[in-house]
């Protein structure tokens, strides 16, 4: 497959399909997120069984652990890179590739930002004896939570490794599709999100 | 030569079917002979689902033999091509519809058995007095051994259930360790005991168990447990409502019994300093205990569930209960103690009785 | 990598590094078959050492604990490790080349999927050599897991958590292949019927299996971590266990039994040389199957205590499912209705597996009835429901289409005599077992058990019963016997082998060359290959592009690799609870192989490599003399 150079002028409309290769990626990509989906769901059941349950006297509950205003804060840091890497797409839409890699990269930052919040938000549970081994309820609260977590790293390593890997080579028709897979990932991480915001920290505080 | 053998087939599963049906296991243990209400509601459902299901078998067995007799290829047809049906909607519909009409009839008995068997309101009735009108057992499944209590009467008694006929017994059901199964197969289905939480069910018990091979129905552990799983064995007597009376009183009678380590017994004395620990010898207090409780011991029908009941086999079990069960919790919680000991304890085990 | 040259002549280190590193969906397709032979054997061996246990009361074959392991690995082997891949072996051979693709979507993918199954198979057997096997049985209810001593649990966690991720991604796999790969033409609805269970089962794969990756994580880190999921003083729930576990379990069942229904509704019409029977309610039973498969997980649980309404909606729910797959009995036996039955082994496993199965089926739905369940879960009479269903089903399937198949996987054919023999072997021996089970269940016997005593009037029929697996044991051994001839035997160089194929994998002449089709054909309606046969085209296909360059994937070494990483870090995990000290420096470098090979992977271009229309054709000619696929 020869590398052809492409224009604005000559880049396709939807030139994330326009390949074999980028159709099977995409279609791939929301086949796998179907299947993510339902591993959330399990582990989201589990978690709201076990909520709160502990060895008998525990002192923690969700009442009394989460704080609303943190996990605001991370909510809308990635709410608003879902928006940024939207902005990506937008640009390559329109083979700007220059706009893809700055949105992409704010995108990164704003992940970051929020695993940042988060690795301080768990640390800050450790610390106060609310460890991954205290009770069920902290089992599985990491593990829906860090799962979440390690779908943000994830999602991460993958567009920095876009971003790295293709600076030199522009945007063409091999990769295209990838960041378009990528930046659905990314949104799928954020609306995993949002029900984490919803069933953990909003129903557990004020539910 | 293919026509025979399927022919042949066909007629030994019908001659193989009658025979069974008609010879279906030992009455102690047997599902297809129910010596209780539920057991016996559920070996109608068996028996209906069995003729409806067996209707669709020889429908189906009919129609696919005789299409394959019908239309083997034969020699001159080497080369014939038969029509390239599609399908036939009226067919489709035909055999789509039959079995809906099957399955609704199946599970209208399935639902109302379901809700019955399911009834345990009439556990917390209680009379005029405040006393439970209904008899409970509280059924605790433990590492190869069961425990069963009378919360209402005191008592407690293990490996051998003692319940009364012509009435419903409920079970609170529930294991100490890992998860069993309770089942007495010719009385009723079976019910697991967890370890997070109690469940609880009924069962009736129509028949008195004397006159049994054993004297006694067979209980099982229907859920895989560890290494003794097929030896958690236990064993149900039936009485009659006077006798079981009888029983709890005797059982009662017990309260404060105890062995003493100064007993002149050398058995008595051995079983105080080894055994008393873990093995209460009074039937009167609740469940909870480390070893089953062995007060009416002398009465019961196997040791550890699975030997005879006879001074030999307790000898052999308490020399060494890991080659009997392997992995029950007994082996080393007591001291090593010498055949005269072992002897002399054995005769006392037996000597433990509340019958006459 | 761009020229691949059709070379006679390998030697064995080349042909051993080619099938390290090939992406080929065929050579992928046997490797599975050869694994999941390997397996089954296995699983089959360690039956057998249980039905001689079983054949006296009182037997001391084999040791309580022992038996325990080997019930455990049983099951757990011939679900996971034989059965899953046996009929993914025909799915990778058949598929692509029934919808007339050069490839599967992800052929990489492909590979990855089939190493990380192995891999975690393996990890799993190293248990028997390592301190005993896990012990729990294939469910592994978690109070007993949990306190089951030794690493043995620990191996089924982690080498089902690998295996499992395999099994993932060779679902999607397949599904992106069906939706994107398939040639112009192949509408959904002229798909053949094992293309539509593919894609069906795959979706199940897709749905099922987070449920258990979940499940044996939280198995994992309770284990291993101390977490506190299945410990019920920390507040924890084993009954959550069991969801998980069902609610992937029963749609297990299901993808086993779906492509296993797909592989008969392709034997049934060629040998009946008769279209297959109402295709389209075919399709929508799958379909249905498919859906109904979620909902009826809890139909495993009715003696857990869920109460009276859950165990209701179960039931009936249950019942529900012999609906749609009434359909499809009625369907096959109107398939050979009206046709010309050629009585072949595949066809005489597709005969037999009519009745065993449906007699499997019936006792199915005799235990949705949730109270007579009560008296049938756990006894020996749902051992002999499932053997019906997933031998009757699953194996009868998997063997016929060795034999129907084979020609295609392998150009070489299977012998007749020995097969009708080895079914006549197994067939038998099968019943033998599993029919009197049923009663055995009903008089009383529980399931599980390594031994029994005397005098419960159950001492002749288990007789009978390990005789019964002694045959069938003969059977297998005579199907590999039979393998093993057929290495030796001519090759077919034919197309068509059994003269009345009808899907495109027919229209090709074996043995298939590495790009599958010369050109991509064009599929003009349902059973495309019959069609073009009947209407005198002597090529079996019409094409839908001019022969030109082919676009082929290049092998990778990558996913084996990453493979390997996943297994060293498994070895750490297990041995954690030890307090060894390695044990997280190894679970990082494992994580970190794999991890590396996956950016290795990302960075790297590989944009595959063109076989020219010379080599094209010099191929063909190598392979069918002159002339090519004429």
């Amino acid at each position: 497959m020869e590398e052809t150079k492409f224009t604005p002028q000559t880049w396709p409309d939807r030139a994330e399909q326009a390949t074999q290769e980028g159709k099977n990626k995409l279609v791939g990509i929301w086949i796998f997120i179907c299947s993510d989906i339902t591993l959330f769901a399990s582990v989201f059941a589990t978690y709201l069984s076990l909520r709160n349950k502990g060895p008998a006297g525990m002192e923690f509950s969700t009442q009394n652990l989460f704080e609303l205003p943190l996990a605001f804060v991370m909510t809308m840091l990635l709410l608003t890179s879902s928006l940024t890497s939207v902005y990506a797409m937008y640009h390559m839409k329109n083979h700007n590739f220059k706009g893809v890699q700055l949105w992409m990269s704010i995108t990164v930052l704003l992940g970051l930002g929020f695993l940042a919040l988060e690795i301080y938000e768990f640390n800050h549970y450790v610390h106060i004896g609310f460890g991954y081994t205290q009770s069920a309820f902290s089992s599985a609260f990491f593990t829906l939570v860090g799962t979440h977590g390690l779908h943000v790293v994830i999602g991460l390593v993958w567009i920095v490794c876009l971003i790295v890997r293709n600076a030199k080579r522009g945007l063409n028709l091999y990769n295209a599709p990838k960041y378009y897979a990528a930046s659905i990932f990314w949104h799928f991480i954020d609306v995993v999100w949002v029900f984490i915001f919803t069933v953990v920290y909003l129903m557990g505080v004020l539910g | 030569m293919m026509k025979g053998l399927k022919k042949w087939r066909l007629f030994s599963l019908l001659a193989v079917m009658t025979v069974f049906l008609s010879a279906c296991g030992e009455n102690y243990i047997s599902t297809l002979k129910p010596a209780g209400a539920v057991g016996k509601q559920q070996l109608n459902l068996l028996i209906f689902s069995t003729s409806i299901m067996a209707l669709v078998v020889v429908v189906v067995s009919v129609l696919y033999l005789l299409a394959f007799v019908k239309f083997r290829r034969k020699k001159q047809d080497e080369n014939y091509i038969p029509k390239q049906v599609e399908g036939s909607h009226t067919l489709e519909v035909i055999w789509t519809v039959i079995p809906i009409i099957l399955l609704l009839i199946l599970s209208v008995p399935t639902l109302v058995t379901t809700y019955k068997l399911g009834d345990v309101a009439a556990m917390e009735h209680v009379d005029e007095d405040g006393n439970k009108t209904a008899l409970t057992v509280n059924v605790t499944a433990k590492l190869y051994w069961w425990e069963f209590e009378y919360p209402e009467q005191g008592i407690v008694t293990a490996q051998e259930l003692v319940v009364p006929t012509d009435e419903k017994v409920y079970f609170n059901l529930k294991a100490a360790d890992v998860k069993h199964s309770f089942w007495i197969p010719s009385i009723g289905g079976k019910m697991d005991t967890n370890v997070e939480n109690v469940n609880k069910f009924y069962l009736e018990f129509d028949e008195e168990s004397q006159g049994l091979k054993d004297g006694v129905f067979y209980g099982k552990c229907a859920e895989l447990c560890g290494p003794s799983h097929a030896l958690m064995d236990f064993k149900v007597k039936t009485l009659d409502r006077d006798a079981f009376d009888t029983w709890v009183a005797a059982m009662q009678a017990t309260e404060g019994q105890t062995a003493s380590k100064d007993s002149t017994d050398l058995g008595e004395a051995t079983f105080a300093a080894n055994c008393l620990g873990c093995h209460a010898v009074s039937g009167a207090g609740a469940s909870g205990a480390m070893g089953p409780n062995l007060t009416a011991f002398g009465d019961r029908n196997r040791v550890a569930g699975v030997l005879e009941h006879s001074k030999d086999s307790i000898e052999t079990w308490v020399k060494n209960p890991e080659s009997i069960k392997p992995g029950n919790l007994m082996t080393g919680a007591y001291g090593k103690l010498s055949d005269e000991e072992v002897s002399a304890v054995a005769d006392y085990i037996m000597s433990l009785s509340v019958e006459d | 990598m761009s020229s691949v040259a059709v070379s006679n002549k390998k030697g064995f280190g080349a042909v051993f590094w080619d099938y390290l590193t090939t992406v080929d969906h065929k050579k992928l397709g046997v490797m599975y078959l050869l694994a999941g032979t390997l397996f089954f054997a296995i699983a089959g061996f360690e039956a057998l050492l249980m039905r001689i246990q079983l054949m006296v009361p009182n037997n001391d074959f084999v040791s309580a604990g022992l038996f325990n392991q080997l019930l455990t690995m049983h099951g757990t082997t011939m679900l996971f490790l034989a059965a899953t891949p046996l009929l993914f072996g025909f799915m990778n051979a058949v598929v692509p080349l029934q919808i007339g693709a050069r490839d599967v979507a992800f052929p990489f993918l492909n590979s990855l999927g089939f190493w990380l199954f192995f891999l975690g198979a393996v990890f799993l057997h190293l248990s028997f050599f390592l301190g005993g096997a896990p012990d729990a049985g294939w469910t592994s209810y978690a109070s007993l897991s949990l306190y089951s001593p030794g690493h043995g649990i620990d191996f089924y966690v982690l080498g089902l958590q690998i295996s499992g991720a395999g099994t993932l991604i060779s679902g999607i796999n397949f599904i992106v292949t069906i939706i994107t790969m398939r040639a112009p033409g192949m509408t959904f609805m002229r798909m053949p019927l094992f293309t539509w269970t593919t894609l069906i089962t795959s979706a199940l794969i897709m749905f099922a299996f987070p449920p258990l990756t979940v499940g044996l994580f939280f198995m994992l880190v309770d284990r291993m971590f101390e977490a506190n999921f299945f410990d019920h003083t920390m507040g924890g729930n084993t009954i959550i266990w069991e969801h998980l576990f069902w609610i992937f379990g029963h749609p297990e069942v299901y993808i086993l039994v779906l492509p296993a229904f797909g592989l008969f509704s392709e034997i049934i019409p060629v040998f009946a040389r008769k279209r297959l029977f109402g295709y389209s309610s075919m399709v929508f039973a799958t379909i249905l199957i498919g859906f109904l498969g979620f909902m009826v997980w809890a139909h495993h649980m009715f003696t857990t205590g869920l109460g009276p309404t859950a165990n209701a909606i179960f039931a009936v729910a249950t019942m529900a499912i012999a609906v749609p797959t009434g359909m499809k009995v009625f369907n096959w036996i109107l398939t050979i209705w009206g046709g010309s039955i050629k009585v072949t082994v595949p066809m005489l496993w597709a005969l037999g597996f009519i009745p065993s199965f449906v007699a499997g089926g019936v006792t199915g739905v005799m235990q949705a009835t949730a109270p007579l369940d009560y008296q049938l879960h756990d006894s020996y009479f749902i051992v002999a429901h499932f053997h019906y269903v997933i031998v009757g089903g699953i194996v009868t399937a998997i063997f016929g289409s060795m034999h129907f198949y084979w020609p295609i996987m392998f150009n070489r054919a299977l012998g007749e005599k020995l097969g009708v023999l080895t079914f006549w072997t197994f067939f038998i021996g099968f019943h033998l077992t599993f029919f009197l089970q049923h009663f055995l269940g009903l008089m009383g016997m529980p399931r599980r058990v390594f031994t029994y005593q005397a005098n419960q009037g159950w001492d002749l029929f288990n007789f009978i019963s390990s005789i019964g697996a002694i045959l069938m044991a003969i059977g297998v051994i005579l199907l590999v016997l039979n393998i093993l001839i057929s290495i030796k035997s001519k090759p077919l160089n034919c197309r068509d082998y059994w003269e009345d194929g009808r899907s495109l994998e027919w229209a090709i002449k074996t043995p298939v060359p590495f790009y599958n089709f010369k050109q991509t054909p064009l599929v003009r309606g349902f059973d495309p290959y019959w069609l073009e046969k009947h209407e005198g085209n002597k090529e079996g296909m019409t094409y839908a592009e001019p022969l030109s360059d082919i676009h082929m994937p290049n092998n990778s070494i990558l996913p084996l690799i990453m493979s390997i990483g996943m297994f060293i870090a498994a070895f750490g995990a297990l041995y954690h609870p030890d307090g060894v000290s390695w044990s997280i420096p190894v679970i990082i470098i494992g994580l970190g192989i794999t991890v590396a090979s996956m950016i290795t992977r990302s960075v790297k271009d590989d944009l595959g490599f063109h076989v020219h229309v010379e080599e094209v054709i010099a191929t063909e000619e190598q392979l069918y003399g002159k002339g090519g696929n004429k």
